[in-house]
């Protein structure tokens, strides 16, 4: 059961094949069983499901049942859970339970869908392999000794470790593609406005965006459709129909322009890995589309200009973790500077310390202009790459990551050799577009991902294409060694 | 690039982070390391380019001026550190 | 040594809302702690803003009152601090482009003369919570009520315009006297619904360097305001001439005690690292939501006063009194147009009912005697039912609750004999017992005579408890001692 796709799933369960406790109950087992080696959940939520997939069971008896209603899922820890623990993968919360669903989490209930629990995460959403959680790494299903990317590397292994065949993950500079791609799974992160940011602890309020992670193209559109909705709650949330994302899934690729940017092909970029998305972009050609060179000029800058804005922005979100109101709190504070101070040091890990500290600075006075306001400067000139190079193709696509999955602790005591890991994907999240990685390939074992990146509100063609590469190629049904057993 | 001693001290204090002495040198490294990544922007040729506060050109939708939060407190003060007679409780407040 | 003092005010007016700025948390002022704080208001995690269109639209208000510019798109961004009172760690205000813009507001001295002070700008942004110091929990703690935190205000600052504490009351009184008329802020300055803070700095006469300022905050009487700045001007004056210099500092001025002192300085230097709040999108107001607010605003001080000598024959002095004071005015035009009136109307609001009302520090909302009663009573005096006297009785009667004009005089009758041929029977009656009296009167000169009367007054006024009719008495007391002359 657990190496079928969400699609899959549903079809078993209106065809009564098996009821969602069944289905919840294998989960569970898997969880139980498997979690312990990949370290993906932090909270399992077994009796909550249990009771939602009985429930789900009537809604399907009944009929009329939404698409989701019985299925299985995991949310990343990052998305507020109505009773149960919210943690961020931080010590911070390790003791928060929301009295609030977030809108994300709200959709799949009302859908019926049946939460397993929450995955592990990189602290505060801040980094690209699930390296800095308080509660330890998360180890790659396809080799233990590697991360499996960040910051939704929980969502991500869970899922290629069949634990669950859909998890919810945010992105904020490639948390959804880039572990995705070390997964060898697929992972959307819709265009900035789609999904709700309600109940979805900020990390970088202008970039952050939630989407699904799951093994297929069908099953991210499945999802997506559930997830996307108009909040009024969330100011930056854009009043926009949802489409049906599954609908446009088999048009075909003939006549589609698609987008290959130089930049996206420098070096740094893994041979295996250039090999691997070439091969693949070839066979689209093949299929009937039409692969444009183009160039994204100021490509080379969107890091810099990220880490100046994420973390100014998520210096100021992070700020209300103060022991006053919930969360972690130190012991004996004897003042007041003492109670912010010093839980704020024990409460938050290495690189969520660093990351506030490098907002605050780029925020203070006298360097405000220099570097805030420089990067918000920088920011409409990648957007206007994009809008430029969207004029003459329709979609964008090239590599997720300079190289597959690293092992732990190899990127060393440097933290800008971390960063450099979302060369590929941080642009797409300063513009606001919608972005997609799907497996393309294997270098050393390990998957890697080919990105494709849309048009505004474009979720439909993105997935549509990526359906329609799924439809030729076997990557994607592709397991790690032991699992899909 | 090096940030000095006291800046360090000065960013841990805005942002309420104590930063015990014996680490003080290599987050100033660490941060050091990140600033040469930002300073990549210098060069950056942006004039008369409009800085971008939100990826979407949307405006503020208005909320109508109508009562729906009733009290909370028991509800959200379950999970607070400490409180006391419905108030949240911190070492006092020295004006 | 001559000095000029140069005053520059920043008031904060908490708008008369039901909800918060950006939740949907009640404002009502007096609750049981944190009952009016929502997970917003909290600052949980994943929790957003959405703006309140009613603070807009008496910001936009304030504008148009002031004759200012109206900030058609105007922004929010992020002002970033720690205090307990502040959950989010930052508070949302406007800075680069506020709401309202360039504005004037012309006061009046008391010696007739009139001075137009220049506004720089008004801008939205949200309150504090509030500390407590003092109360029945642990020794060295502070407790923390959340019901004031997101209660929208508008920040109106001055240009440094005012010269002297006398300008300084009269711009914050006409303020007072603007936004209460216009109906956005309900001026109850003893809950803090408007608060000053006052920029002093002296400088020689004549000299066009402006001497450092200091900055006193949170003063929210009329009086202490001005005990402060004459305390604080004489002060840097003292210090300047005994050879010391004025250091740029805040200050906190206790009414009760008269103590003026330095605050503790938080931290070294307040750097608020402001930048754009990406939780809200830039807030636009139309040309036809203007004309709507400007066609719909209610009638300013000014005009009220205008008014109020055309229609109702005030004095300049009345009509600036009651036209200055939206409470008084509303209060005042139900009296007078109850009673046909005005004069009388006019004199008993200012006069007995505004005195008894500072007594006991109640306001004209609060009043325990209502426009109408008031009214009712000035009706009776009006018609002769009660004399001037008789008058004050009632109000006491009516203030204590006893009810009506007409049903005190009815229940105490109190009712003043106006009949004539009563009033020719106590006369006589009086004469009749008092022939002495009446001897002595035909026996003094001429010229004396009119002083005896008040003995005749007095013992008929006596046998008629006081409810003869004084007037009329006069009358028929004078017609009969005619006669026996």
């Amino acid at each position: 059961m657990h190496n079928r796709t969400i699609a899959e799933l549903i079809n078993g369960l209106q065809s009564k094949e098996f009821s969602s406790v069944e289905l919840t109950q294998h989960f569970l087992d898997r969880i139980g069983d498997l979690n312990p080696h990949y370290n993906a959940i932090i909270t399992v939520t077994a009796e909550q499901a249990l009771k939602a997939a009985a429930a789900a069971d009537e809604r399907l008896a009944a009929g009329n049942a939404p698409a989701m209603c019985g299925i299985p899922i995991l949310h990343k820890d990052i998305f507020c859970t109505n009773g149960v623990r919210t943690s961020c993968g931080s010590k911070m919360l390790d003791n928060f339970i929301p009295p609030y669903n977030a809108t994300v989490v709200e959709n799949f209930e009302q859908a019926g869908a049946v939460v397993l629990g929450k995955t592990n995460m990189d602290e505060f959403a801040m980094g690209s392999s699930n390296e800095t959680s308080f509660y330890g790494s998360v180890q790659n299903p396809w080799d233990t000794d590697c991360v499996p990317g960040g910051s939704s590397g929980g969502s991500a292994a869970a899922v290629a470790a069949r634990l669950a065949p859909g998890a919810t993950a945010t992105d904020t500079g490639g948390s959804i593609r880039q572990p995705a791609a070390l997964c060898g799974i697929t992972g959307l992160k819709p265009t900035y406005g789609r999904v709700s940011r309600w109940g979805m602890i900020a990390f970088a309020s202008s970039l952050d965006q939630g989407g699904p992670m799951a093994r297929t193209a069908e099953d991210c559109a499945i999802m997506l459709s559930c997830m996307a909705s108009f909040d009024d709650k969330d100011s930056t949330c854009i009043d926009r129909e949802v489409p049906d994302y599954s609908a446009a899934l088999g048009q075909d690729v003939n006549g589609l322009r698609i987008g290959v940017p130089s930049e996206y092909f420098s070096k740094g970029l893994n041979e295996g890995t250039e090999q691997a998305v070439r091969t693949a972009l070839a066979k689209l050609e093949q299929q009937g589309a039409e692969l444009v060179e183009i160039s994204l000029p100021n490509t080379g800058l969107s890091v810099p200009a990220y880490y100046v804005i994420a973390p100014a922005e998520a210096s100021a979100n992070l700020s209300r973790f103060d022991g006053v109101k919930y969360g972690y709190r130190c012991e004996d504070p004897k003042d007041l500077q003492d109670l912010y101070s010093r839980s704020r040091a024990e409460g938050f890990g290495e690189e969520v310390q660093r990351r506030i500290l490098i907002g605050t600075y780029c925020l203070s006075a006298g360097y405000y202009e220099a570097y805030y306001g420089k990067a918000q400067q920088v920011r409409q000139l990648i957007q206007r790459d994009f809008e430029k190079a969207f004029e003459t193709v329709d979609v964008i696509m090239g590599p997720t990551c300079p190289s597959p999955a690293f092992k732990f602790g190899s990127k060393g005591d440097d933290p800008v050799a971390m960063y450099l890991e979302d060369i590929y994907t941080i642009a797409t999240n300063l513009a606001g577009l919608p972005g997609m990685s799907v497996p393309c390939g294997m270098v050393d074992n390990k998957p890697v991902g080919l990105q494709i990146i849309g048009n505004y509100f474009d979720e439909a063609r993105i997935l549509n294409v990526a359906h329609q590469y799924q439809q030729i190629t076997e990557w994607h049904d592709q397991a790690p060694e032991g699992v899909a057993s | 690039m090096s940030i000095e001693r006291h800046e360090i001290e000065k960013l841990a204090m805005l942002s309420r982070i104590a930063i015990s002495d014996s680490t003080i040198v290599e987050v100033s490294q660490r941060l050091g390391s990140v600033l040469d990544l930002v300073d990549q922007l210098q060069g950056v040729n942006t004039e008369g380019v409009q800085a971008m506060s939100h990826p979407m050109q949307a405006i503020q939708r208005l909320r109508e001026d109508e009562v729906s939060e009733l009290n909370q407190r028991e509800a959200l003060q379950k999970i607070a550190p400490d409180t006391e007679e419905g108030l949240f409780l911190v070492p006092k407040v020295i004006e | 040594m001559k000095w000029d003092t140069v005053i520059g005010l920043e008031v904060h007016v908490q708008l008369a809302t039901k909800t918060k700025i950006f939740s949907g948390s009640s404002t009502a002022f007096g609750a049981e702690p944190n009952t009016q704080a929502c997970a917003i208001d909290l600052a949980m995690p994943g929790t957003l803003p959405v703006l309140n269109k009613q603070a807009v639209h008496y910001a936009v208000m304030f504008g148009l009152a002031i004759d200012a510019e109206i900030g058609k798109e105007s922004a929010f961004e992020r002002k970033n601090y720690f205090y307990p009172d502040l959950p989010k760690g930052y508070q949302t205000t406007q800075l680069e482009k506020p709401i309202v813009g360039r504005g004037n507001v012309e006061i009046q001295l008391a010696d007739g003369s009139t001075k137009n002070i220049r506004i720089h700008h008004a801008h939205l942004e949200e309150d504090a919570g509030k500390s407590l110091h003092e109360g029945d929990f642990r020794h060295g703690v502070s407790g923390i009520d959340l019901n004031r935190a997101g209660t929208p205000l508008i920040e109106i600052v001055s240009e440094p315009d005012i010269s002297s504490a006398e300008e300084a009351i009269a711009f914050a009184k006409k303020l007072h006297s603007i936004v209460t008329s216009i109906g956005i802020c309900d001026g109850e300055m003893s809950q803090g619904s408007m608060r000053f803070d006052v920029n002093v700095s002296v400088k020689p006469s004549g000299s066009d360097t402006l001497g450092t300022r200091t900055e006193t905050k949170n003063l929210n009487s009329f009086k202490f305001m001005e005990e402060c700045i004459v305390k604080e001007v004489e002060r840097q004056i003292d210090l300047i001439e005994d050879g010391g210099t004025v250091i740029q500092e805040t200050r906190l001025y206790n009414g009760d005690t008269k103590v003026a002192r330095s605050m503790r300085s938080k931290e070294e230097a307040n750097d608020y690292r402001y930048f754009p709040c990406p939780d809200l999108l830039p807030v636009i107001v139309t040309d036809e939501t203007i004309e709507e607010l400007r066609r719909n605003l209610p009638e300013l001080p000014d005009a009220r006063q205008a008014r109020f000598v055309e229609e109702y024959g005030l004095s300049d002095y009345d009509a600036s009194v009651l036209g200055n004071d939206a409470g008084m005015a509303t209060y005042f035009e139900i009296a007078a147009k109850t009673s046909g009136s005005a004069k009388l109307a006019a004199n008993w609001t200012m006069g007995e009912l505004a005195a008894r009302l500072n007594n006991e520090d109640i306001s004209i909302a609060n009043s325990p005697v209502s426009a109408d009663q008031l009214g009712g009573l000035v009706t009776r005096i009006v018609d002769n039912s009660i004399s001037g006297k008789m008058a004050k009785e009632v109000f006491e009667g009516i203030w204590a609750g006893e009810g009506s004009a007409d049903e005190i005089i009815e229940v105490r009758g109190l009712k003043q004999v106006s009949d004539s041929g009563a009033l020719e029977q106590m006369v006589t009656d009086v004469l009749a017992a008092n022939q002495e009296m009446v001897d002595d009167y035909i026996n003094t000169d001429e010229a004396k005579r009119k002083k005896k009367l008040g003995g005749f007054m007095g013992q008929i006024m006596k046998a008629s408890k006081g409810q003869a009719n004084p007037q009329q008495v006069n009358q028929i007391l004078a017609k009969k001692l005619n006669e026996l002359l």
